[in-house]
């Protein structure tokens, strides 16, 4: 049933990771999805509509009506429909209740895929083949006859390239020429024979010389080149991020508060008469009879100004990059190259991905760990993330304020935050229970991400961000102000005083910053301004609210995917690490 | 055990892991239990498939290989179960 009670005909897209599965259901939809080119990119499944024009001919198996509403449905890919991890659970799930199937298809890579599509089949539900990545095919040369194929199979088969729209007119026409070709159950071995008489009936194969992308390709694994190429990528990654987030900072935001916004709210401060409970809800506090964006604390100067002039402009600048390296296909290829390292603290390679996630936003990284198979590694994972992976927005007001103080500072933080995410990670794999699997993925050709399609990406994830923060940011400076104004903050202050300033060396205000980075870790950093602190004590208190718990988004997330024991046991590790880590920077700095 | 070569001759044939980079082989055995088989099986990686070694990354770190079309990473340990018989350049 869908939201509405009407229960309508399944569309499942099927098919193997990274054949472009989300980006057909884009196409289908308009329904956005993160596509990106590494398998595994979708975790979950999302759902869409795809109102149908024409109808079913008469008799046939799927009976479509025309102008009836269908509802596709967007799955994780899989190799074969024996489910590894939790993102192919979710899919078998998922093609089972299909009312139509559109099998997915990397058409340069027919051979493997043909393995899923036979025991699709046996699955007897009505099917259509979408042969995508067809646009690739010619470069590699490889020629596939799609209507011998379609004989073969006995289902539609419809060359696509979801990337430029190609074919997705005829495949939706011909979904109600969908239908079953049932096949007796076969073993493996059989399948084989059958997929090698298919491949052999339907795909000639010509030699071409290797193109420049697939000698970067062998380059970026390779021992030496590959952490070469490495080093280099995420250097450059650093500086551009760098770039374009300060260049936005000092070019557009800070001329724009300053210059336009401004002058609107020095008016509201004079018709406010510059004080009184609305003055400092809405305004904040005047310095030195001026509004200082950074410590007045208004819900108009203060929240706006973190959010777009400190924040925005680095989480733009983060998914504009971190966007490139997925869709061109280079995070598996460091997955590669940090294999080694990651087992040493309990994980494989490819776990990298979920912790490159979460330098953007912890919530969709602990999202992403469900691409690693065993729970022992999802628990490993996750809490890493939450306890020691900076998100974008946070990042953003550490370089901001403690950057101000020096850079070496700034080191220092990531520094200890990394220390911390390997003790962390050696602890945990030798304590928790489990099982550590190893290392087995498909490496994706590079490509050049079509710019639309990008663009779009980056779009989305930057009005998520916003729509996602503002409300939240303004919560935050109103609870501040309330607890403020009322004798809670005093209470509080002083049950927490002998580990804020017994053991951290913090002033005791500082436990409200520390407490809001529940709801919003960016807007936390921002109460510490106020305080003066001195440089040591603005390190210890970023650092304490970077690990203290994460933030309720995050924390939410990781209740629902791990339940309330593990969840548990993940604060308790937050907690434990905080109050040491703090001690510790205040003894030794 | 990580990091610890398992099998590296056995009746002419090698595992993955000691089948030097850019060399080709046809994939006589995989000596594990079904369900990794299977894995491997479903990725492209079965008895015939013929695979050419791109690379392996040094201290028992993943073997790169490309089968047909299909470029796969696979964890040292997991290399180490495959075992192919070298084919000779023409």
């Amino acid at each position: 049933m869908s939201e509405d009670g009407y229960s309508r005909k399944k569309i499942v897209l099927a098919g193997n990771p990274n054949v472009g599965k989300s980006m057909l259901f884009h196409r289908l939809t308009g329904v956005h999805v993160t596509i990106s080119n590494y398998p595994g990119t979708t975790v979950g499944y999302t759902l869409g509509r795809l109102h149908y024009p024409g109808g079913s001919p008469p008799g046939s198996p799927c009976s479509l009506a025309a102008g009836e509403t269908l509802e596709v449905i967007d799955a994780p890919g899989v190799y074969s429909l024996d489910p590894t991890c939790k993102a192919e659970e979710v899919a078998t799930g998922i093609i089972a209740t299909a009312a139509v199937l559109v099998n997915v298809i990397d058409a340069t890579n027919l051979e493997r895929n043909l393995d899923l599509t036979l025991q699709l089949l046996e699955k007897n539900i009505p099917m259509v083949v979408a042969l995508n990545l067809w646009d690739e095919t010619a470069h590699l040369g490889i020629a596939i006859d799609d209507r011998k194929l379609e004989s073969i199979l006995g289902v539609p088969v419809v060359p696509t390239a979801a990337v430029t729209g190609e074919g997705i007119r005829t495949l939706v026409s011909r979904l109600a020429s969908a239908r079953p070709a049932p096949r007796p159950p076969s073993s493996p071995p059989e399948r084989w024979k059958e997929i090698g008489r298919i491949v052999a009936a339907c795909q000639v194969l010509s030699p071409r010389r290797h193109t420049f992308l697939q000698r970067l390709s062998d380059a970026s694994v390779q021992p030496f080149s590959g952490f070469l190429l490495a080093a280099f990528v995420i250097g450059a990654a650093f500086v551009v991020i760098r770039l374009i987030g300060e260049g936005i900072i000092a070019r557009l935001a800070d001329p724009f508060f300053e210059s336009l916004y401004a002058p609107i709210l020095y008016r509201i401060s004079s018709f406010l008469e510059g004080e009184g409970f609305f003055h400092n809800l809405l305004i904040g506090k005047l310095i030195g009879g001026r509004i200082d964006f950074r410590q007045s604390l208004g819900l108009l100067t203060t929240a706006p100004y973190i959010e777009f002039a400190m924040v925005l402009p680095y989480v733009s600048s983060f998914y504009l990059v971190l966007s490139f390296l997925e869709d061109f296909g280079y995070l598996p290829r460091l997955a590669i190259l940090l294999d080694n390292f990651m087992h040493r603290v309990g994980l494989h390679g490819y776990a990298i991905i979920p912790n490159l996630l979460g330098l953007g936003c912890n919530v969709p990284a602990i999202l992403a760990t469900r691409i690693l198979e065993s729970r022992k590694e999802r628990f490993i994972a996750a809490t890493m993330i939450s306890l020691a992976v900076p998100c974008a927005a946070l990042q953003a007001m550490i370089f901001g304020l403690v950057g101000a103080r020096g850079t070496l500072y700034v080191g220092a933080i990531y520094l200890t935050l990394f220390a911390v995410w390997l003790c962390c990670g050696i602890v945990l794999k030798s304590t928790v229970q489990g099982f550590e699997p190893e290392l087995l993925i498909e490496i994706p050709h590079y490509r050049f991400p079509p710019l639309g399609p990008f663009l779009k990406k980056v779009w989305v994830r930057i009005s998520g961000f916003l729509r996602e923060a503002v409300p939240i940011i303004l919560l935050g400076v109103l609870v501040i102000n309330l607890v403020y104004f009322s004798q809670v903050f005093d209470v509080l202050a002083d049950l927490t005083a002998p580990v804020v300033s017994g053991l951290w060396g913090l002033p005791r205000e500082s436990i409200v910053a520390i407490l809001l980075g529940f709801l919003r870790k960016d807007v936390a950093v921002g109460l510490l301004v106020p305080l003066d602190l001195s440089t040591k004590q603005l390190v210890v208190a970023t650092t304490v609210l970077a690990m203290f718990f994460p933030c309720i988004a995050t924390f939410v997330v990781f209740l629902k995917e791990f339940g309330i024991k593990d969840t548990l046991k993940a604060s308790a590790i937050m907690i434990l690490a905080t109050t040491a880590v703090g001690t510790l920077q205040n003894l030794v700095f | 055990v990580r990091g610890e070569e398992p099998s590296v001759k056995h009746g002419g044939c090698v595992s993955l892991t000691s089948l030097p980079a850019g060399a080709r082989g046809k994939i006589v055995d995989i000596n594990a239990g079904a369900g990794l088989r299977r894995r491997l099986e479903a990725m492209g990686l079965r008895l015939g498939t013929e695979v050419t070694k791109i690379c392996g990354l040094p201290l028992g770190g993943p073997v790169v290989v490309q089968a047909r079309a299909t470029r796969i990473g696979l964890g040292h340990g997991m290399a180490g179960k495959v075992m192919v018989e070298a084919i000779r350049a023409q």
